[in-house]
This record gives C-alpha cells, sequence and structure tokens, in this order.
C-alpha cells in the first residue's frame, strides 16, 4: 500500500522457523581464520546484534559442537556510535541496524555471514582495533582553536544553510565503512575519506577557516588527500549519508587554492 | 605547588570530557579510563537538546524560570542550590558549545534556534538537528583531543576501573583498572578521581542506554563506601521503541515538534491509524492536561500511557500507543527530526512521516546515582562525580534536555573542585606503602576465581532473570511485596553468581570475565535501587504506588543515602534545600497551569 508516494517496506512472505549465522572465528591477531556456522531461532524483529547475543549465550554450532562464545563490540544499538561495524553479508555497515529479515530478504538463502572488517587489525572474532581513525584526525587538526573554554559569549552567526551543511558532516561517527569500502586504504597508503570530510567540516567554519593551513598541511603528505581513485565507494555504505566525495572534491579545491594564492600571504 | 597534578577521570563522555577539558586547560594532567573509544559513550545517544535560558524568543524565558520548572519538573527532591547554578550557567554552556562549532540549527537571522520540550512553556532548548549529544560530545571529544596532542591528556581507551585505590584514611588515591584485551590489571595513581561514568541501565536488561551503561564502575564505589543517593528514582522514558536487544529512544522532541500520542477510542479498533477519523482517537494526554498537553513531564507521560495500556485501551490490545507526526509537513520533520524518524524506519520499518510510530516506555535515567555536594565532591576525599552518575540535579524526575546540561555543568563545577582538593590534600608516601599494589592484587584474586569456579550458572541468563524481575516490579508502578520479593530474588542471583561457569575458555579479548564483575555490581545497585523504593512510602515524580498515591513531604522531602554494608544497604535520609524555591504540589491540568511561570 502506498500513501503520498511513500513506499511501504518489503518483508519476508515466507519466513523460516530456522535460520544460520556463519562467523568468521580467530582467537587473536595473527591466528588462523575458522568458521563456525550457528543455528537460530528466526524472530521478525531480529536484528545481527540479537542474533549474536543469542549465540554468546549458549555457543554450539549447528553441528552440535560447543564452542566459545563470539567476541564483537557494540555500544549504543541505534547506529549513532559506530563500534558495531563489521562485514555483514560481503557489505560494512553497523550490525544493530542490520535486520535479518531484510538479509535474508536480499540473499534469498538461509544464512546470513559475519566478518570483521578486514583495513584494521583483527583483535579477535569480529572485534577490530580502528584507533589509527582517531589518529588521523590529530592530523589534520579536527578542531576549533579557542580562546579559552570560559564565557566569551556566542559564536558567529551563520546561516542555518551552512549550519546544515556542517552537521551532514559532523554526523561521522567514525566507523569505518569508508576506510574498509575505498579501495586505496590499507597499509598506511592513504589517509581515507573520514579524515578529509572532518577537515572539510571545520574549515566551513567561519572561525575555523582561520586554521585551514594547518588542516590542509595534514593532507598533503604521501598518504594524503591526492591518493584518492575516485572510486566512490565511500560515499555508497557511508551509512550517515555524508557527501563524502565532495568534501573530498572541495578540499582538493581548497588546497589548489592554496598552492596558487598561498605565496600572496607570505 | 600547583603545576603538575594528575586527575584520572573514569568515562569519556559528555561529563568527564568537559571535566577533562578544563583540567587540561588549567594546566594539569588527565589520565582517562573508558570501556569504549571516548567518542563513542553513551553521550552520542541524546537526541532532543540541550537547555538554556537565553530566552532569544521573546517569551520573557529566565534562569529563575528554568530553575522553578526543573526543581517543580524533579517534584521537589533536588537541593535547590546547585540547580540554581546550573540554570544560571546553561546560557554560556550553550555559547560555549556554540564557539566550539557544533552544529546547532539556526533561526533566519543566523541566530540559535530554540525548540519547546516537555515541563516548560518556553522554547528553551537549543538542537543540531536530532542528534544534539552526538554533536556535543563530538564538540568536547575534538577539544580533549587536541589537549591529547598537547601530552595533558592520556586516553586508556578499552580498560574498564575495577576499584578505588583508598589510603588508611579512606582517602582516594587512585584506582585500578582493567585491560578490555588483554585482561591486565593497572594502579593509576591520582591526586583525585573524578566519576563520569553514566547511568546504570543494563540492571533493568533493555533499556534505551548503551550496552556499556552497567553502573558498575559506581557500584565498586559504593562497595568502597561511596554514599549512593536516590537510587530509587529511575526515570522510564513515555516513548521508546521496542526491540529485541534494546528499548530504541524515540525523543520527546517529536512531541516538542507537534507530535501527538493517541490511542483509537474503540478498544480493538484493527483500522491502518490513518483511516481512523480524528473523533474516533483518544487523545488521552490533551484531554487530560490541555495546557501542556503531549509535553507533560515523562513521569506524568509514561503513567498515563503504561495505565491506558494496562487498562487494555492500547494499539491492538498490546502494550502500545500511537505517537503521531503524520500532520505536520514530511520537509520539515526530516529538517528538525531526520536523525530519529531515521531509527525508527531503520528499525521497525515504517516511515513515521506518513504511518503513525507505536511506541512504549522504556528506562531510560537514573535520577539517583553518587551522593556529592554542591561542589561535586563525594563522601570520599578526593573522589568526585559528575553527570549521570551523580544524583545531585534532576530530584525525583528528570525534565528533557536537562541531562546534556547536567552532565557539562556536573563537569565543570567537579574539575576545579577536584584541582582545588588535589592541591591542597596532605600527600604521604602513598607509592611506597603498597596501597596500589594490594588493590591490584585484590582485584586479580577476584578475576581468578571469576575463571576457575565451576557451577554450571549462565552468567547471561543470570544477568536476564535479574533484570526481568527489576523491570516487572521496580519501574513505573511499586508495591511493597513485590519490592520485597525482588530484594529475596536479588540476593538468591547473588548467592548464584558465586556458581557462574564462564563459557569461555580463551581470554584474549573475553567479554565473558568483564561481564561477570559488571553483573556482580549490578546486583549491588539494583538491591540499593530496590530498598530505597520499598523504603519510600509515599509517590514523588517516578516513584509510584498506588498504596500511598499521594507526595508526603513531611515524612519524604528527604534524599535517600544508601551505605554499603555486607547484609543489606543502609538507609538514611538528608533534608533538602528548599531554599529559593518553595515547595507545592505539582500539577500540569489546566488548573496547575497558571501557577507555574
Amino acid at each position: 500500500m502506498s500513501t503520498n508516494g511513500h513506499i511501504e517496506k518489503k518483508r519476508l512472505e515466507n519466513p523460516p522457523a530456522k535460520f544460520k549465522l556463519k562467523i568468521q572465528r580467530r582467537d587473536k591477531e595473527g591466528a588462523p581464520i575458522r568458521w563456525e556456522t550457528f543455528e537460530l531461532t528466526y524472530r521478525r524483529n531480529l536484528n545481527v546484534i540479537s542474533a549474536l547475543m543469542d549465540v554468546r549465550k549458549d555457543p554450539v554450532t549447528a553441528d552440535g559442537t560447543k564452542t566459545t562464545p563470539p567476541v564483537w563490540d557494540m555500544s549504543c544499538l541505534e547506529q549513532v556510535c559506530g563500534i558495531c561495524t563489521m562485514v555483514i553479508d560481503g557489505r560494512v555497515r553497523q550490525s544493530c541496524s542490520a535486520l535479518i529479515d531484510d538479509l535474508l530478504l536480499a540473499s534469498g538463502g538461509d544464512t546470513v555471514t559475519l566478518q570483521p572488517m578486514s583495513k584494521f587489525p583483527n583483535v579477535r572474532d569480529l572485534k577490530v582495533d580502528r584507533s589509527e581513525m582517531f589518529d588521523h584526525l590529530k592530523r589534520v587538526n579536527a578542531w576549533i582553536e579557542l580562546d579559552g573554554s570560559y564565557s566569551l559569549g556566542p559564536g558567529p552567526q551563520v546561516s542555518n544553510e551552512l549550519a546544515q551543511d556542517r552537521y551532514a558532516l559532523s554526523r561521522c561517527m567514525t566507523c569505518g565503512c569508508c576506510l574498509e569500502a575505498c579501495p586505496q586504504y590499507g597499509d598506511g597508503n592513504y589517509i581515507g575519506p573520514q579524515a578529509i570530510s572532518q577537515a572539510r567540516l571545520f574549515n566551513m567554519h567561519p572561525v575555523g577557516k582561520i586554521d585551514i593551513d594547518e588542516r590542509l598541511n595534514g593532507l598533503l603528505g604521501d598518504d594524503g588527500i591526492t591518493n584518492c581513485g575516485n572510486a566512490q565507494n565511500c560515499v555508497q555504505v557511508c551509512p550517515m549519508s555524508i557527501p563524502l566525495t565532495k568534501s573530498i572534491y572541495e578540499t582538493n579545491r581548497d588546497i589548489t587554492v592554496n598552492a596558487l594564492f598561498g605565496w600572496l600571504k607570505k | 605547588m600547583a603545576s603538575g597534578l594528575k586527575i584520572a577521570i573514569v568515562g569519556g563522555g559528555l561529563a568527564g570530557l568537559a571535566a577533562a577539558m578544563k583540567i587540561a586547560e588549567a594546566g594539569h594532567e588527565v589520565d582517562m579510563i573508558s570501556v569504549v573509544p571516548v567518542k563513542r559513550s553513551h553521550s552520542v545517544c541524546a537526541q532532543g537538546g540541550i537547555n538554556g535560558a537565553v530566552n532569544t524568543k521573546g517569551e520573557g524565558d529566565s534562569p529563575a524560570k528554568h530553575l522553578d520548572d526543573t526543581v517543580y519538573g524533579g517534584d521537589f527532591l533536588a537541593n535547590q542550590t546547585p540547580v540554581k547554578r546550573m540554570c544560571d550557567m546553561a546560557p554560556e554552556i550553550i555559547y560555549l558549545f556554540d564557539r566550539m562549532g557544533v552544529p546547532f540549527s539556526r533561526t533566519k537571522e543566523g541566530l540559535l534556534d530554540f525548540r519547546r520540550f516537555g515541563g516548560t512553556l518556553h522554547h528553551r532548548t537549543a538542537f543540531a538537528g536530532a542528534s544534539t549529544g552526538q554533536q556535543l560530545l563530538y564538540a568536547l571529544d575534538e577539544q580533549v583531543r587536541k589537549w591529547e596532542t598537547q601530552g595533558k591528556v592520556n586516553k586508556y581507551e578499552g580498560w574498564e576501573m575495577l576499584s578505588l585505590i583508598l589510603d588508611d584514611h579512606q582517602v582516594c588515591r587512585g584506582l585500578v583498572a582493567m585491560n578490555l584485551q588483554t585482561l591486565e590489571l593497572k594502579s593509576f595513581a591520582a591526586d583525585a578521581v573524578i566519576m563520569a561514568t553514566g547511568g546504570p541501565g543494563m540492571v533493568f536488561g533493555k533499556s534505551t542506554n548503551s550496552q556499556t551503561c552497567t553502573g558498575s564502575a559506581v557500584s565498586a564505589c559504593y562497595q568502597q563506601g561511596a554514599k549512593y543517593a536516590n537510587g530509587e528514582f529511575i526515570q522510564v522514558h513515555p516513548t521508546s521503541i521496542p526491540g529485541e536487544d534494546k528499548l530504541r529512544l524515540m525523543s520527546e522532541s517529536a512531541r516538542g515538534e507537534g507530535g501527538r500520542v493517541w490511542v483509537p477510542r474503540q478498544d480493538g479498533d484493527n483500522r491502518d491509524p490513518r483511516n481512523i477519523p480524528d473523533a474516533e482517537r483518544l487523545y488521552f494526554l490533551e484531554e487530560k492536561y490541555p495546557a501542556y498537553g503531549n509535553l507533560v513531564p515523562r513521569d506524568i507521560a509514561t503513567r498515563e500511557i503504561f495505565q491506558i495500556c494496562l487498562e487494555g485501551h492500547g494499539v491492538a490490545g498490546e502494550n502500545q500507543v500511537y505517537l503521531d507526526l503524520t500532520h505536520i509537513d514530511p520537509e520539515t520533520l526530516t529538517r528538525k527530526l531526520g536523525a530519529i524518524l531515521e531509527i525508527y524506519e531503520m528499525f521497525v520499518g515504517d516511515d513515521p512521516r506518513y504511518v503513525p510510530m507505536r511506541i512504549f516506555p522504556g528506562v531510560h535515567y537514573s535520577m539517583g546515582g553518587l551522593w556529592v555536594d554542591s561542589e561535586q565532591r563525594t563522601n570520599i576525599p578526593g573522589l568526585f562525580a559528575a553527570g549521570e552518575c551523580d544524583y545531585s540535579i534532576h530530584g525525583a524526575n528528570r525534565l528533557g534536555a536537562n541531562s546534556l546540561l547536567s552532565c557539562v555543568y556536573g563537569g565543570f563545577v567537579a574539575a576545579p573542585s577536584a584541582l582545588e582538593f588535589a592541591k591542597n590534600v596532605e600527600r604521604g608516601s602513598t607509592e611506597t606503602n603498597g596501597i596500589h599494589e594490594a588493590e591490584v592484587q585484590r582485584q586479580q584474586e577476584i578475576n581468578d576465581s571469576i575463571v576457575k569456579n565451576e557451577g554450571g550458572e549462565n552468567q547471561y541468563k543470570l544477568h536476564e532473570e535479574m533484570a526481568k524481575w527489576m523491570t516487572d516490579n521496580v519501574t513505573v508502578v511499586r508495591y511493597n511485596d513485590r519490592l520485597k520479593a525482588t530484594d529475596e530474588k536479588l540476593l538468591e542471583i547473588q548467592e548464584r553468581f558465586g556458581k557462574i561457569s564462564i563459557n569461555d575458555s580463551n581470554l584474549w579479548a573475553t567479554q565473558a570475565v568483564p561481564h561477570a564483575r559488571q553483573l556482580w555490581n549490578m546486583t549491588h545497585l539494583a538491591r540499593v535501587i530496590t530498598l530505597g523504593a520499598l523504603n519510600r512510602n509515599e509517590s514523588r515524580g517516578a516513584h509510584y504506588k498506588p498504596e500511598f498515591p499521594e507526595r508526603d513531604d513531611e515524612n519524604f522531602m528527604k534524599t535517600t543515602i544508601a551505605e554499603y554494608s555486607d547484609e543489606s544497604p543502609v538507609l538514611s535520609y538528608e533534608a533538602i534545600d528548599v531554599s529559593l524555591v518553595e515547595p507545592r504540589k505539582r500539577d500540569y491540568s489546566s488548573k496547575g497551569k497558571a501557577k507555574s511561570n
């Protein structure tokens, strides 16, 4: 049924009584990979996290072997903290907002496959270490320089349009989907769309602009912005729909303008 | 000697980061302990906004009115002096975040925009879309990252605090934390410790809280002698989305922007809600509270929704009512509420711009927490607390958009207060007398015994059992016999805890050992909450007993204080500071409206 052009969501018409969760396991970084499959009872509103919770409570594989509970990260479960990101049926996304119903509908099968993100150190099972993403934020000075946090009245007046454009970038939850999907990112050879877009967020602010040179400098090294291969995967997988390619484009332009006219400032 | 002080902050949400920024700015050093990377703290879940009487809407708003709304909304259980200080500070806190570059929604003139929230008649809530907590947290995260690059803040992310280190005089000298990857224990020596660990929602299993909100570290402080105040005051948010793994919050801003709560007038009316004409809908909040309508305070809205469902009037006879936004222009909704509407659509499948949402109350916030004085000092010298984990601001019920404010306020007060203590404290040779090593040893033994235990109890099932008892008996409506039975159950769960067998033979990055430690600590907080409720024979704010339906100021306009003992929490009561606003009966119906503001 459709009202006002609103399309209702498709659901599994004949949901199965059971489905399978196939999980990539690893005891610790560097240890060999193995696969384990678990059989679970289907419920309509089950997400990947609830399915993992079921397994954790009683970790016995589909063939009846007792195993260790799978380890994964989770926190907010509302797709706003970014921590529970993993590769689900081959696509990187948050496991809290991945509904089993949708996944089975999309694959047409009876199995949901879980893997850790591949671009970051794999701590154990589905857990990865993304601290490099926070280090990148340091490199691009992703903050506004304040005189101090004491009372100095309001900030600059800005249009709501600019506020909304910045809000769109500011929703980045450092989940790493863009980096996982980026063919250029990995082995420290490219800083990636996340940090570039955060630099852009502050370069757009009337006060943040003052330090644009420092931010752009952080993007100029061997692993800098020029490594973008324009695959545009980042913008397709971003769960917050952040215009990442636009951020890269605008930042590239800022760099060119700075290179052309930078000497005038000296 | 003022320089070179080290303050340990436990928790990197809004309160912890606010304190860290102030300490670093004052030239001192911070060790920040957090179970998750601080940018992933639970503050990101706060949606609606932050209150401050900036009065840009020509409504004659003022900090004095904000104070009145807050203590009145809190049903006169908060000490009023710190509330006044917070309300006075609120406009400058909002301006500070504005300077940090938070993309607040703006007016046509480019000024900060404000929306209406529950329990007030003023537009007092600054907002950044519908993910204001995320935006405020990020702003502080960014400022603290800057201090990190300057060596003023050392982050220990992926570490969980297990206990305080107390010297012979019960002065706090630091803490012991566990690395969640290696299970290594480490002592963190500090001149003062600030707790900023948020709420204990996981005690109730499914709540709107993040999985990290166990209250575990705060419970450890309580078990080591810190007073816990007003534990029984647990806010149940009127509008959450029931789920398998959690109850997802549907922000009060949905009602702030005009959302209406209703059920079909006819029980069992199974028509598509869009086909039920207005006259056949019961807008029960608007009928009963014409002035505030859907924006009555949370405790009241929650009880009304609960009651409607209890009487069998819920949608399809189930525990759900409609929260309807479909009369508002879809574009406006996207602009003002996009983030939260996406959450609903993502998890339920319906688009709230076109289909009324189905919601039900869910455990949301703890008004209670560590007892602190007006300078955020706990009763343990050298231990401070700020944010949801302290009890000081919200009384018996918190108003929407006051939590982000109280986090930042608490952090801003705790920081100088901790530094003041650290400068003046007599420091003996605590490093050499072995208290740090002894506490690490004690904690190691607890870990070892958890790993060794064999008794067949399943820790996750035990947690679920506790959570179900707490949710069924210690939330919206409370009866003394059920509270007593719940406490007996909690004692049984504590006994069975000794028989859990962790089901993980691989201790590298295991979640079984940390969860077991959290569970033990949660059982203690559960007892504090339950016995506090049992002992308080009145109804006030979020605490409602049909057997004692009235507020009883003579006997209970007092702070409940729980102190740990091996047998049972020891309860006592402390008088409230009502020096600024004279207590009056809370009444949000048309009659009561004229009185406030």
